[in-house]
């Protein structure tokens, strides 16, 4: 937790809600996202009980297990699952535009992509791990399953390891959502609680966050958000229900009621927080999207569109376990993704960029001195590098020869030469280097003038080229040789926890 | 058997094994300062003597700079490669040698029987291959760096100390835990994982830490190996050119630490945040103070003494804004050259004398990356004659109070030293050279 947030979550309990620590949205929010709030049967790993999901706050569908123990029913459940969200996902592959790629490459990309919208990451994680318990399953043979259920594990199984990248929004956690955009007066494992979250954030009239937040803690007025359920709800009303459900010599009217008894309890487990879903929705909605959002949202419709062809040109379902060179190549665009995620967020924000601000990594300060055309004639091709000088009373912790960017001027980059302590701060003398036309004179406007007010940063969203990794054949001896290839195994449907 | 003699004989083994073990790979664990780099730079000229071409990855510019010059010092006839990226200026210790070559192609230093770069920049290469490659810090190398360089070598030697901080990533995710390839692993974790036969060599002798400081260390942070002091009880000790004049708890620390290596300097207890100010003026004045005082250093290398300058003190934190605001503190000395870094970057380095911020000073909580034993092991090895810990009071209640809770995972082996222990044990031998300040 950075000083700042600590800051506003102080600042949060005083005032009696939520504080916003951040200027604009930094999560793409599309415009028919589909939302889905999850139940799974306590005891059992990951069995589900209950889903609510769709795309309109109107008309929620809700799908229940009424044995959540039996695994015909389970699989069924998936079949049902699978006309929903792979329902939904298909209403977007088929509109395409085209992009420029390369130098003067065109490509195709799918206009829109789907966006799945979960109350918290457990919820995340019950979707992995639906993904994972039904992506190998086989339409034929032994233990069939409907043909939709694989293709529904293999689009979970996409989103959930989508959700792994910073910055992608295809498959979004709404707690971590909000609190990338607001600090509760709470604990960071409180926020986790979507209806206590909320409370801070959006209190009803004449409540404080606190109360709010409170009472978000009863789980009779708020049930938890799921994929846990009420321990309380279980044993009074939901072990009733499911035995009732399953009582064997019973008719089919009652059995009937009895599962339809089991629905509206669900349903009443549920709709509070699919309400609180859409209410975030709309909260989000509000804030103007930061300038990077679309770019990012673009690499998630890139994403989705080559998982589209993949599926097209019939490729194989993701792998049980990533191979040798699959992770150490996932690890490396992972962590290119988070450089220029955080990047991205500092240079849209600058609440995010006052907390590099606090840390040293960033300053920022008036220009007291510009010399904006000073060129650099130590090489025989004399080049124009103009140096200006900040006044800053930042804590700094760059040094000469770092390289350093202006959220303003991001096609301009500084080299620092030289920091000197002034009285009560520093002045740091910055020597500036492209975005100022090609002439050996700065374009007008292009170097910071006398008086300017400006934030430099040591974060760079510049491009990383992919690591070099061998091929998956040429995996060497020091991590285990090359592995065997993928058969598709009667283990891949009998794996007795799926 | 003298400390020399043990010495000698494990590094014969390491060479012997390299010419007749016929093994894939030879790990070597080295404990700090056991001469790490001497046996890489033997090795070295040993397989380059045999017309064995080989390459060595080290983990920066300055550890690849560091190990030229020594190589090219030990065999002035050797033709040596410095493989480069685009950024790098030849520091003087390389431009001096005329053996060396400098390029960033491979192709560009065709001649040279040995090439030395860093394993970023061998990462990058993808044409060549050679029999042998020396990997240096080599626990310090994340494994999917090793992927990325081992298709270019044959049979490797692997050297490295385990008790240093292991790497890390900017990435939080528990998808591969438990695969014997997790690319989080160090690169020799993942390498004995997928080859667990490998031979596994110990230096057995730390030329670096006193008498005062091996026990200790090796206790806490290497249960299983241990390691001696090369040097015996009384070959090294501590003299001020100076009297104290007056009392002072700092005065009363540092006399302390010359007299037995080791000092806690402890502020009262106190919830603070990092860049704890009291802590931070503690260990400015410890250092000023020994200046002051004009430490002389009476050891094997200076029997005569030598005076301990701003030079061969280091001040390590575990946080950078720590090392930024002890740096502000420090003004002018740090002008000087006192060494003010966090403990990532001291890997590696040797001080005679070492002021440590404890990581866990001032804490509520005892965190995984607090507690982590490379953390305090490379804080608390650095140095040749004497430690002073500055931490605030009540860190054996704060481990007390934070039981180890990680979560156990399927297939993964468990990690010693374990942190929390290791915390521990550092702290019961300090209790008894504490001393608090006014």
């Amino acid at each position: 937790m950075s000083a700042l947030t600590a800051f506003a979550r102080a600042q949060a309990v005083s005032d009696g809600v939520a504080q916003p620590v951040s200027t604009v949205r930094h999560v793409h929010i599309a415009d028919r996202p589909l939302v889905l709030v999850a139940l799974t049967l306590a005891g059992e790993a990951n069995a589900p009980l209950a889903v609510m999901a769709g795309d309109d706050p109107e008309s929620a569908e809700l799908l229940v297990v009424s044995q959540p123990r039996n695994r015909d029913q389970r699989f069924a459940f998936a079949a049902r699952l699978a006309s929903i969200v792979v329902g939904y996902i298909d209403s977007y592959r088929s509109l395409t535009e085209t992009v420029r790629s390369g130098r003067d490459g065109e490509r195709q990309r799918l206009a829109a992509a789907p966006q799945i919208l979960v109350p918290n990451p457990a919820t995340a994680a019950f979707v992995r791990l639906l993904g994972r318990s039904t992506r190998l399953r086989r339409p034929d043979g032994e233990h069939a399953v409907d043909p939709a259920v694989p293709v529904l594990g293999r689009w979970l199984t996409f989103l959930a390891e989508r959700n792994e990248v910073p910055g992608s929004c295809l498959l979004l956690a709404m707690t971590q959502a909000l609190a990338l955009h607001w600090a509760s007066g709470q604990s960071a494992v409180e926020d986790l609680n979507l209806a206590a979250l909320m409370g801070w954030i959006d209190p009803p009239a004449g409540v404080t966050g606190l109360e709010a937040a409170l009472a978000a803690e009863d789980p009779l007025a708020w049930p938890p958000a799921g994929p846990a359920t009420d321990p309380v709800f279980d044993n009074e009303v939901l072990a009733r229900l499911i035995t009732e459900c399953s009582r064997p010599g019973v008719s089919a009217a009652r059995q009937q009621i009895a599962v339809l008894n089991m629905q509206n309890a669900l349903r009443g487990q549920l709709v509070p927080t699919w309400n609180l879903m859409w209410r975030s929705v709309t909260l989000l909605r509000s804030l103007p999207a930061g300038a990077h959002v679309a770019a990012r949202w673009d690499s998630d419709r890139d994403a989705f569109t080559s998982y589209c062809e993949h599926l097209r040109d019939g490729g194989p379902p993701q792998p049980r376990r990533d191979s040798a060179v699959a992770a150490a190549s996932r690890l490396n665009s992972l962590e290119r993704a988070q450089a220029s995620y955080a990047a991205q967020r500092a240079f849209d924000d600058p609440l995010v960029l006052a907390q590099y601000r606090l840390t040293g990594e960033a300053f920022g300060g008036l220009v007291t001195a510009a010399d904006p055309d000073r060129l650099d004639t130590s090489s025989s091709r004399r080049k124009l590098r103009p140096l200006i000088t900040l006044s800053t009373q930042d804590p700094l912790r760059i040094e000469a020869g770092d390289t350093v960017i202006s959220p303003a001027r991001p096609s301009q980059s500084a080299v620092v030469t030289s920091v000197t302590s002034d009285a009560g701060g520093a002045l740091v003398v910055l020597e500036l280097a492209g975005g100022m036309g090609r002439a050996l004179k700065a374009a007008p406007g292009s170097v910071p003038a006398i008086g300017e007010r400006l934030c430099y940063t040591t974060l760079s969203d510049r491009f990383q080229p992919r690591g070099s990794f061998p091929a998956r054949e040429d995996t060497p001896w020091t991590h285990g040789g090359p592995p065997p290839g993928y058969v598709a195994t009667l283990g891949d449907v009998t794996e007795d926890w799926s | 058997m003298t400390a020399q003699d043990k010495s000698a004989a494990a590094v014969a083994e390491v060479l012997s094994l390299l010419e007749h073990g016929g093994h894939r790979g030879i790990v070597v664990d080295s404990p700090p300062g056991a001469g790490k780099s001497e046996l890489v730079v033997r090795a070295a000229r040993e397989l380059a003597g045999a017309w064995e071409p080989l390459i060595v990855v080290a983990q920066t510019n300055n550890q690849v700079d560091d190990l030229v010059d020594r190589l090219a010092s030990a065999a002035p006839d050797l033709v040596i490669g410095r493989l480069s990226g685009q950024d790098y200026q030849p520091s003087p210790r390389v431009s001096q040698h005329a053996t060396v070559t400098v390029a960033q192609q491979v192709r560009d230093l065709g001649g040279c029987l040995v090439i030395m770069g860093t394993a970023a920049k061998w990462a990058t290469v993808s044409q060549g291959y050679w029999p042998w490659a020396i990997v240096d810090e080599a626990y310090q190398m994340r494994s999917d760096m090793l992927l990325r360089i081992a298709p270019r070598f044959s049979r490797g030697l692997f050297v490295g100390d385990p008790g240093q901080l292991d790497p890390f990533s900017t990435i939080e995710v528990d998808r591969w835990t438990g695969l014997t390839w997790d690319p989080m692993l160090s690169a020799v974790a993942v390498l004995l994982r997928n080859n667990p036969g490998l031979p596994e060599c110990q230096l057995p002798v730390s030329w670096r830490l006193p008498e005062s400081a091996a026990p200790v260390v090796a206790e806490a942070f290497y249960p299983f190996t241990g390691f001696t002091a090369g040097t015996a009880a009384g070959e090294r000790r501590v003299e001020f050119s100076t009297r104290a004049f007056g009392f002072s708890a700092v005065d009363e620390a540092i006399d302390l630490a010359a007299g037995s290596g080791w000092a806690l300097y402890e502020l009262p207890a106190r919830h603070t945040i990092r860049t704890d100010s009291e802590a931070v003026d503690a260990c400015v004045s410890i250092a000023e103070r020994a200046l002051q005082r004009g430490m002389v250093g009476y050891s094997e290398r200076a029997p005569g003494g030598e005076p301990i300058g701003p030079g061969r003190i280091a001040i390590g934190t575990a946080h950078r804004d720590q090392a930024q605001a002890i740096r502000a503190r420090l003004g002018p000395l740090a002008v000087r050259g006192v060494t003010v870094d966090t403990a990532n970057r001291l890997q590696g380095r040797e001080f005679d004398l070492t002021i440590v911020l404890h990581p866990l000073s001032g804490r509520r909580d005892a965190t995984a990356f607090h507690l982590e034993a490379g953390r305090l092991c490379v804080l608390c090895s650095r140095h040749r004659h004497a430690c002073v810990v500055v931490a605030r009071a009540g860190i054996p209640e704060l481990l007390d109070a934070h039981p180890h809770t990680e979560p156990v995972h399927l297939n993964v082996p468990a990690k010693f030293p374990d942190g929390w222990e290791a915390n521990q044990a550092v702290m019961a031998h300090l209790a008894e050279r504490k001393v608090r300040a006014q």
